[in-house]
């Protein structure tokens, strides 16, 4: 019964989206220049930014895991923040610390480097309002390793990062990638801070959400589609990171004998 | 169980409009009516006691998109009057369309004025970063147009328009959205309404403005929606409006006098 309910507000309203469009639509306006350019800009800025909040995120996990220091509490609820942070808010945000006039930005346009309404702006929001879904997924992960199994290794005189790479890493690999697949999903859709720091250019800004809003303004049939084209490309995405685990579950269990 | 049931009744009870005694006015207006029209509502709440007036606002073109899926509202208020036509289109219009005020276009660069932005020849010059607002916004295409027009101006040099356009780097779904990006001086230059220039916008920006015969005016017509409950409120709000008051009020905050008959017949 809650089973119900719950499929009703999950799934109903993207069912609603899906049956509106007929595939053949889809393949039609797949071919659209300007169509390709906000998918191939969306790919390309939400994929780096899930990158990067991998590289940038990984230590900062690993250490709130393993560690315990003054103040962890303060560094932890700040990594939280801009996942309730109002997007457009985070736009802003961003605006006064990277724009021209911002806090870093002015230092930066010293340097010749301007920021807003470029792709890296995009990359930049998107690694705000994504990195903290990583950090938190992975951070868990790496809190659920068992105790046991490092100290084992480090009795065997592995060093730390000899234990990171070979024990810690394969053990959380699994809530790593679903933190990957959260990072990716929300780099993918987002919106207001992306329009508010980045701004709106086909081909340089104008990522698939923004297409996708625009065209709502003035062209339902045309928003549809476009949403319904990001619906499959993310839905795809996410399918391929879950699949990924199930895998490595096994070897987890064969390798740690309980 | 009956966890669910009470969660359901308070989201129908959430989903409901509240069936208020008072007459209740819904009003979507374009964002850049946002200051006169809560004044106005205001002055209307207080001359109809026991009324009240809710505002929604938003680039006019969404405004039309929400109406035409569905959303009940009394009265409609455009930047444009080619979205009173589409709504018309499809059979939500009931009164008749009046045009109230309008607007003319400047353009604002920010107080520092990085990009050393004189004149209006200087909007095409390389480099600059000029934010307009996108095609469907009405601002946006009175803004095209406007750089079309410039065109002819003296000095303007050959491609004017073309060469200004290269220069923009962002489109911006409404006319608060460019001026946002002027103010916080991240964009050299951006074509708004005269009437965004409001005393606060005014300290963080400096207008250029564009010479009559170039400019180019933006109709404000207001028009009441066939599922409009209280008829003669809304008749009443729009009386209030056009009147006296309602002139004086829009003039305060930047707007214009409707243009001549021309722009009426327009509208229809």
């Amino acid at each position: 019964m809650l089973g119900a309910v719950l499929a009703t507000i999950l799934v109903l309203p993207v069912a609603a989206l899906v049956l509106r469009v007929p595939p053949a639509r889809l393949a039609a306006r797949l071919a659209e220049p300007e169509i390709l350019d906000a998918l191939r800009l969306s790919l390309v800025t939400s994929v780096s930014a899930a990158a990067l909040a991998v590289v940038l995120g990984l230590p900062v996990a690993y250490l709130l895991a393993t560690r315990s220091f003054p103040g962890k509490r303060l560094v932890e609820a700040a990594i939280d923040l801009p996942m309730v942070l109002p997007p457009t808010v985070a736009g802003l945000a961003l605006l006064l610390a990277f724009g021209r006039t911002g806090l870093a930005g002015r230092a930066l346009e010293g340097l010749g480097i301007t920021l807003p309404f470029t792709t890296v702006a995009v990359v930049l929001a998107q690694v705000f309002m994504a990195a903290p879904f990583f950090i938190g997924a992975a951070r868990a992960g790496f809190a659920a390793v068992d105790r046991r199994l490092l100290d084992a290794a480090a009795t065997l005189r592995a060093s730390e990062i000899r234990i990171f790479f070979h024990v810690m890493l394969p053990l959380a690999r699994p809530a790593l990638l679903a933190g990957l697949a959260m990072a990716l999903a929300r780099a993918l859709g987002e919106f207001g801070a992306t329009i508010t720091f980045a701004g709106n250019l086909p081909g340089v800004t104008q990522t698939m959400p923004l297409a996708v809003y625009l065209a709502l303004q003035t062209d339902l049939e045309a928003a549809v589609t476009l949403a319904v084209l990001l619906l499959v490309i993310s839905f795809g995405l996410l399918l391929t990171l879950r699949a990924a685990p199930a895998g490595r579950l096994r070897t987890r269990d064969a390798d740690a004998p309980r | 169980m009956r966890l669910i049931v009470a969660g359901a009744l308070a989201l129908a009870g959430l989903a409901t409009p509240l069936h208020a005694a008072q007459a209740r006015l819904t009003i979507f207006a374009a964002a850049s009516l946002s200051d006169p029209f809560r004044e106005l509502a205001r002055l209307f709440e207080r001359r109809h006691p026991g009324s009240s007036v809710r505002l929604n606002f938003a680039g006019s073109q969404q405004l039309a998109a929400q109406l035409d899926q569905g959303a009940r509202a009394d009265l409609f208020a455009s930047a444009d009057a080619r979205w009173i036509d589409f709504l018309r289109a499809r059979g939500r219009v009931a009164g008749e369309p009046r045009v109230f005020a309008s607007n003319r276009l400047v353009v604002i660069v920010p107080r520092r004025n990085p990009a050393g932005i004189e004149t209006l020849a200087d909007l095409a010059r390389p480099g600059v970063k000029l934010v307009l607002a996108a095609d469907a916004v009405p601002l946006g295409r009175y803004s095209r147009e406007a750089l079309a027009r410039l065109a002819a101006m003296p000095g303007a040099g050959a491609d004017y328009a073309r060469r200004a356009l290269r220069n923009v780097v962002s489109h911006e779904e409404q006319a608060k959205a460019v001026v946002a990006k002027v103010q916080l001086g991240e964009a050299d230059a951006g074509i708004v309404y005269r009437s965004d220039l409001t005393p606060a916008v005014r300290t963080a920006v400096r207008a250029l403005e564009i010479p009559e015969r170039y400019n180019v005016p933006a109709s404000y017509v207001a028009v009441r929606l066939v599922e409009a409950g209280d008829a003669a409120g809304v008749e009443g709000f729009l009386r209030l409006l056009t009147g006296a008051e309602g002139r004086e009020i829009l003039a305060r905050h930047g707007f214009l006098p409707p243009a001549g008959r021309a722009h009426d017949r327009e509208a229809r």
